[in-house]
């Protein structure tokens, strides 16, 4: 890529930051040049966090409903899935939906919920409750 | 032994060898990012429709995690140190033992847990490295090669960066040069290592990986028109996620290769090499108009109709071009 083309869009994903590129000069020869940003990443990355908020957000009201245990929603809002949550805790996926059962996670051996809020690095008190107001586009 | 008084931070475009550039350089033995990456064999693509990261598959554009820092003990005869953890509490007393020695290390992390990354690039991916040069009270003094500037972290949120499991799970991984060569016989490795890489690109075994991965991916994206369109314009968003967010994006690492065939070039006197970077750097900027087609076809509201077809006929002629650099690279 030519320097004149490295993108400097200012890009609200990288909050600032700036990352670093190969580009080359007018003689040809490659140096490393700082870029602000391309508006094409900026746009591909605020899908996918926009994918996790619709999640989170269904979590959440699912949750409200008494449809599904806090879990449900601790392990979107902190940007997992089931795979993830399972291949991190190592619990089996199986279990684990048994857990987002509203009855069978508020009878959970304190081990079970102890490792739930360490995978999570939340405190137990928070892995059983959900917030107030779900906040939109939390960290 | 060296002092990490002496440590000298520098912003690369990739960690993994980013952090090895700057770990050698510290231990006397300078080479640039590029040439860490080149040496390695570092350039790669592979497409595992059966490897989920988020529900969509895993679509790498360099070697796997650790790969380069294999690649240079292979290539080079640099010797590192490796250790790994089975508990936490060990991880970190290992590391405040070395920098208590005065040394520095290599470590292996979650992005998500690390707290001086911006929340918009926190995702579950377990193949960061850094280095830590140093503590301070409670903060680790970290040197990431992919910020501009020094950065700090409280020690528990290292350690659970360290200490993160599920896929490519760093087990608190910790490395640094054992020993490292005083010269390096270019005419010898340099040759070698890029007709490996480019033999590795065109003829792999599995058809996943190499050019026979970006055909596959070309054909995936063709069939997506029959797929629920949610799930593809996730799918393309996720492709070009991978290639330009994650570390240092595909085109990234094709424009990183183009600076180390320069590199190699120069050092060799070979024209050859010099040419294979131009056309190298050719395909880098095909690699972002794929890219740029997707981000347009996406950004379209709903309704309308996404082009399958013309994004898997770019992706193919990007295969062709990789294919030509390769060809060409063969013939050194």
């Amino acid at each position: 890529m030519d320097k004149k083309n490295v993108p400097q869009q200012n890009i609200s994903t990288y909050s600032g930051n700036k990352k670093a590129i190969y580009a080359t000069g007018k003689d040809g020869q490659y140096t490393i040049v700082t870029s602000s940003g391309w508006s094409v990443e900026e746009e591909v990355t605020k899908q996918a966090l926009q994918e996790l908020e619709r999640l989170t957000e269904a979590a959440y009201q699912q949750v409200r409903a008494n449809r599904k245990s806090p879990l449900f929603f601790h392990m979107y809002n902190r940007r997992m899935d089931l795979q993830t949550l399972a291949q991190s805790s190592g619990f089996f996926q199986w279990r684990i939906k048994r857990h987002f059962k509203p009855a069978i996670f508020k009878k959970l051996a304190q081990k079970t919920l102890a490792r739930y809020g360490e995978t999570l690095g939340i405190s137990l008190e928070e892995l059983h409750s959900i917030p107030p107001h779900h906040p939109q586009n939390n960290d | 032994m060296t002092d990490p008084g002496n440590f000298k931070h520098d912003h690369f475009a990739h960690c993994e060898s980013g952090v090895m550039s700057l770990l050698l350089r510290h231990h006397g033995l300078q080479l640039s990012e590029a040439m860490v990456f080149g040496l390695a064999g570092g350039l790669m693509f592979a497409y595992i429709p059966f490897v989920k990261l988020g529900g969509l598959p895993l679509i790498a554009y360099r070697t796997m995690p650790r790969g380069i820092i294999k690649g240079l003990q292979k290539n080079l005869g640099i010797k590192m140190k490796m250790h790994k953890f089975s508990k936490p509490e060990k991880g970190t007393e290992k590391l405040n033992n070395l920098l208590a020695q005065g040394k520095i290390a290599g470590a292996q992390t979650s992005v998500f847990w690390l707290p001086y990354f911006p929340p918009e690039m926190q995702f579950h991916f377990n193949g960061h490295n850094l280095i830590v040069y140093g503590k301070e009270g409670d903060e680790y003094l970290i040197s990431d090669p992919v910020f501009e500037t020094v950065m700090r972290c409280e020690s528990s949120a290292l350690q659970k960066a360290r200490f993160t499991k599920g896929v490519m799970a760093p087990k608190g991984l910790l490395y640094y040069p054992e020993s490292v060569p005083k010269e390096i016989d270019y005419d010898t490795v340099l040759p070698k290592v890029i007709r490996k890489n480019a033999k590795t690109m065109l003829k792999t075994p599995v058809p996943i990986a190499g050019i026979r991965g970006i055909k596959a991916l070309a054909r995936t994206i063709k069939k997506l028109a029959k797929k629920d369109p949610r799930h593809s314009r996730l799918f393309l968003g996720h492709i070009v996620r991978m290639q330009e967010e994650i570390g240092t994006g595909g085109a990234g690492f094709r424009f990183i290769y183009a600076s180390f065939l320069q590199e190699a070039g120069n050092v060799l006197n070979n024209s050859l090499l010099l040419e294979s970077s131009d056309k190298m750097t050719d395909v880098g900027d095909q690699w972002r108009d794929f890219a740029l087609l997707i981000a347009k076809s996406i950004r379209k509201k709903q309704r309308a109709e996404i082009d399958f077809t013309a994004i898997g006929n770019s992706l193919e002629s990007v295969a062709l071009a990789e294919t030509k650099v390769y060809k060409h690279l063969m013939r050194l």
